[in-house]
């Protein structure tokens, strides 16, 4: 292989991009059996949040637009390697996972700390994230990170317009407005899936980097400073799951059955009755 | 990694764990259970073990529970609109009285800005018992830095027991960074709070793709923090002034490392999550130019077309009219359901829809379940019938 990128010889930039990622459950392919009402699901079916492989893929433009190298890191279980290994295929240069039976069962400000322990170690100008995961749907891991590395961060970034050494330009979200705003790095962003589509990820890529190592880092290697042992997982999180249940059921259900013709004039005449006709 | 801790000498194998754990996160090998990448720790076989043989790895200390005393109130962090206070606010005062109320407690609430006097009187009139100010030109539009300090100093300042925040992408935004410069919990985008006896927030919120609710707690912290789901909780109503109004000092950093160069109107395409009708297509539609028929009966009741993700996917239509986990949570006065068989991923951005009319062939289709009209038939002869009856209408109000 030649220099990558191919233009290498041309850049004047390197910046140091990270990505975070995480593996979560197929949930779009969840489906409830009307039978017991319990999730039916196969297996334990991993993939990594979409939301994340829009950050991933804003990672891998900006570095081959401006030189750089992509890290992309993330935290779980040894089998979450599998979305390590896939951004491998879709062009990040590094993969790091951490994992230890210490971050088991952490929520948002632990994970958070975890991360931004690890950064503290892993060089980064512009750190990506998902807006969002689609399992815990919180939205709260990415801006966590940025206070604990007490960097600017935009969340909900709808397009990145611009970015060199110094600072990033984006267009956010902020509820019935949008700001354009410009952060100095390093900056952490999370990103809406307006903001790319993801590149596929590619069989050249699969073969170049079958043997490139996945780094796996475990507590000790993050070296929690004194007053801080107790941050991680579990122990580290202030939030616990006091109880969980179905949803309300649904009494107010009205089952309307007949010909199409007999549907549409019910339908009618509902609609003529709630004024919307 | 064993994520839960097994008293394998308690164990005898009886698989009452797999049985109840609903994301298969647990599986017998060798007749013990182990613990998968599906595990979410949620403790449900904990309870489910007959022989008590799990349990949580360590258990939490109970906290300081003189230190947390001190915290009392309940605080509601308001938003503003481009006119003035985001009617979001008042929802969030309208839960954080009820839950003052159920504490014997006071309630606060935070505005910041830049010259926001007319936001703080609003909050007055609408039933709180202190509004604190904090008003500084470089709060004048939200970054996630400035605001964190600014509350912060208003969390330090008032001490309070709850501070609540608003599900929106300035909510969501913000809340996180504050929570971890407390060093507090905080639970996302709550559909239901309450308190209990010990004044410990229970918030509710739909988990797990949106077909569990989890009731959650940060009990041995203070300030409890949550984000609360817009359009759920219902607004406070306007009382006559017996609250305060204080102003903060805030001593912005000289060197803020992010600016707001423009603030722009959001694009008009963004209106599925504000209609107050929306007509929505799923799989059921089986061409892009059948959703015709979708967008004329949009139009005639005054709303717009929404979808579920397949629909994205296959490129028929734009992401901003998803509805969804992964797209935009709606809550129309009337949700119309053409063709969605009702996906979880579906169903938890639209359950919360004031009316739901669903019309899918398949009389178990999901959507039937959060549906209050559910008409078994298909969308293919339904809608063009109807489409002609109001047309017939419109000609005979015409003559």
């Amino acid at each position: 292989m030649g220099p990558y990128p191919p233009d290498a010889d041309r850049m004047v930039m390197h910046i140091e991009f990270v990505a975070l990622v995480k593996q979560v459950p197929r949930t779009g392919e969840v489906e409830v059996d009307p039978e017991t009402g319990n999730l039916v699901r196969e297996g334990v079916a991993a993939q990594t949040n979409p939301y994340d492989l829009h950050a991933l893929e804003a990672a891998l433009a900006l570095r081959d637009r401006l030189g750089g190298t992509v890290t992309a890191l993330s935290m779980g279980p040894p089998q979450a390697e599998d979305t390590l290994r896939e951004a491998f295929w879709m062009g990040a240069d590094r993969g790091i996972l951490l994992s230890d039976a210490a971050f088991a069962g952490a929520d948002t400000l632990a994970t958070a700390y975890t991360l931004a322990r690890a950064l503290r170690d892993i060089p980064h100008d512009l750190v990506l994230a998902g807006m969002q995961t689609t399992d815990g749907d919180t939205a709260q891991v990415g801006p966590g990170v940025a206070e604990f590395l007490h960097i600017a961060h935009a969340s909900y970034v709808l397009r990145i317009e611009e970015a060199d050494r110094r600072e990033v330009c984006a267009v956010v979200d902020a509820g019935d407005r949008v700001q354009r705003v410009a952060l100095a790095l390093p900056a952490l962003l999370t990103v809406t899936r307006e903001v790319n589509q993801p590149r596929l990820p590619s069989f050249r890529r699969r073969l170049a980097t079958r043997d490139r190592p996945i780094e796996t880092w475990c507590r000790e290697d993050l070296a929690p400073p004194e007053g801080e042992e107790a941050y991680f997982g579990l122990e580290g999180s202030p939030t616990w799951v006091e109880e969980i249940f179905p949803p309300p059921g649904n009494p107010e259900r009205e089952t309307w059955r007949g010909r199409p013709g007999e549907l549409t004039d019910r339908l009618l005449a509902q609609l003529e009755e709630w004024k919307y006709l | 990694m064993s994520v839960l801790r097994v008293a394998y000498e308690n164990c005898d194998g009886c698989g009452a764990c797999v049985a109840v754990c609903p994301f298969d996160g647990v599986v017998l090998e060798e007749g013990v259970p182990r613990f998968g990448a599906g595990c979410r720790v949620c403790g449900l076989c904990i309870d489910a073990c007959p022989r008590g043989a799990l349990g949580l790895p360590g258990e939490e200390d109970a906290g300081d529970v003189a230190d947390l005393s001190r915290y009392r109130g309940v605080m509601v962090v308001s938003e503003r609109a481009a006119d003035g206070l985001d009617p979001v606010t008042l929802e969030l005062m309208g839960e954080g009285r009820r839950l003052a109320d159920a504490l014997g407690e006071a309630l606060s609430v935070v505005v910041a800005g830049a010259d926001v006097d007319a936001e703080a009187r609003e909050c007055l009139v609408h039933g709180a018992d202190r509004v604190l100010v904090l008003d500084h030109p470089s709060l004048a539009h939200f970054r996630p830095e400035p605001y964190t300090d600014a509350l912060e100093g208003a969390v330090r300042h008032a001490l309070p027991s709850i501070v609540l925040m608003a599900g929106t992408p300035v909510g969501r935004s913000l809340a996180p960074r504050l929570a971890v410069r407390l060093r507090t919990g905080l639970t996302a985008d709550c559909t239901s709070l309450e308190v209990n006896e010990r004044g410990e927030l229970l918030q509710t919120r739909p988990a797990f793709g949106g077909d569990i609710m989890a009731t959650i707690l940060s009990g041995n912290h203070r300030p409890q923090m949550a984000t609360v789901r817009p359009r759920v909780m219902p607004r406070a109503g306007r009382l006559p002034v017996t609250g305060t109004l204080e102003r903060l000092p805030f001593r912005p950093d000289p060197e803020y490392p992010g600016r707001v160069l423009e603030v722009r109107e959001k694009p008009a395409a963004d209106t599925v999550a504000d209609a107050d009708v929306v007509v929505a297509a799923g799989r059921g539609i089986r061409r892009a130019e059948d959703l015709d028929m979708l967008h004329r009966l949009a139009d005639a009741l005054g709303g717009v077309v929404g979808c579920s993700r397949p629909l994205v996917e296959a490129g028929w239509l734009p992401s901003t009219q998803q509805v969804g986990l992964s797209g935009r949570t709606v809550r129309p006065k009337l949700y119309i359901a053409c063709g969605i068989s009702g996906a979880i991923q579906h169903v938890a951005g639209m359950r919360g829809s004031e009316r739901i009319i669903a019309i899918n062939p398949d009389e178990n289709a999901p959507i039937f379940d959060v549906a209050h009209h559910a008409l078994v038939g298909d969308a293919y002869e339904i809608i063009p019938a109807l489409l002609d009856r109001i047309e017939e209408r419109g000609d005979a109000r015409a003559v």
